[in-house]
């Protein structure tokens, strides 16, 4: 793949998450809720989504996933996750006076996070050796 | 938490959140792209046996971010939902949310552990999370200093 086509697979994939991304923070946004839900939820999501990814890639045959890897992965997965906001929200929960929920909320997604990715490369490989 | 409330009712709701998820897009189309681009050229200096082109993209993110949210609100506390509107649209949710990434983090961190590299795993876990906490606050010390 050139490098530009490189960079609009990205481009597109990271316009899709985001915009995702988005959907997900308006539709789960309640204004008593101090606790970001939402963030939590795509980037758990799209940890689990960009392990399946790689792990029908590595097993398939084919090569049908690793042909679209930029737009699905860096693109979709990438924009649809975000560690800024993550960042930022965990400061807002410590300028509320809610340091053990700012402490609680990093450690959960932590958690989350990379058992997302584990077990969504368990389900890709299986997904790969039964379809791929 | 941090995202926009909806004001004003009908047509002038549509309309606003259609521009919102607009501008949220054309920023995080721009944002991936950066991402590719500075974490290509960052690998490139410093190898990709540790995925530094992630932890750079992620630390500078989070300090723009800072920065970003600092000059915004100009010395208001970050609570209640003041984060809004178009320009934190496209620049925060859109561009730094977009150049960051948790995803591509988990995966190399998983890929690390599985390597047998748990030393390495956890010291991108460390980097990230420390490093992102840090550049944080440099970003919104900044806000305050330069405005």
């Amino acid at each position: 793949m050139t490098v530009w086509r490189a960079y609009a697979a990205v481009g597109a994939g990271s316009a899709l998450g985001a915009s995702l991304r988005y959907q997900v923070a308006l539709t789960l946004m309640t204004s008593h809720h101090a606790f970001p839900w939402a963030t939590l939820l795509v980037n758990v999501l799209g940890s689990w989504l960009i392990g399946a990814f790689a792990g029908f890639a590595s097993r398939s045959e084919r090569g049908r996933v690793a042909r679209w890897q930029p737009f699905l992965m860096a693109g979709l997965c990438g924009g649809f996750t975000t560690f800024s906001l993550f960042g930022l929200e965990t400061w807002q929960l410590l300028s509320l006076g809610r340091p053990w929920l700012a402490l609680g909320y990093v450690t959960l997604s932590l958690a989350l996070w990379l058992c997302g990715v584990w077990l969504g490369q368990r389900a890709g490989q299986h997904a790969a050796t039964r379809w791929g | 938490m941090l995202g926009s409330p909806d004001t004003g009712n009908g047509i002038e709701r549509v309309e606003a959140r259609m521009l919102g998820i607009l501008l949220v897009a054309v920023g995080g189309a721009l944002g991936g792209m950066g991402r590719l681009a500075v974490g290509h050229r960052v690998s490139r200096h410093l190898g990709s046996r540790f995925p530094w082109g992630t932890l750079f993209v992620n630390l500078s993110g989070t300090l723009l971010v800072g920065w970003l949210a600092g000059s915004l609100l100009a010395g208001q506390p970050l609570t209640g939902e003041r984060l809004a509107g178009p320009g934190w649209e496209l620049l925060g949710i859109g561009l730094l949310g977009g150049y960051t990434t948790v995803s591509t983090f988990s995966l190399q961190t998983l890929s690390l552990w599985q390597q047998g590299r748990s030393l390495a795993a956890l010291a991108n876990i460390a980097a990230t999370l420390m490093g992102g906490g840090m550049a944080l606050l440099v970003g919104w010390w900044l806000a305050e200093v330069v405005t």
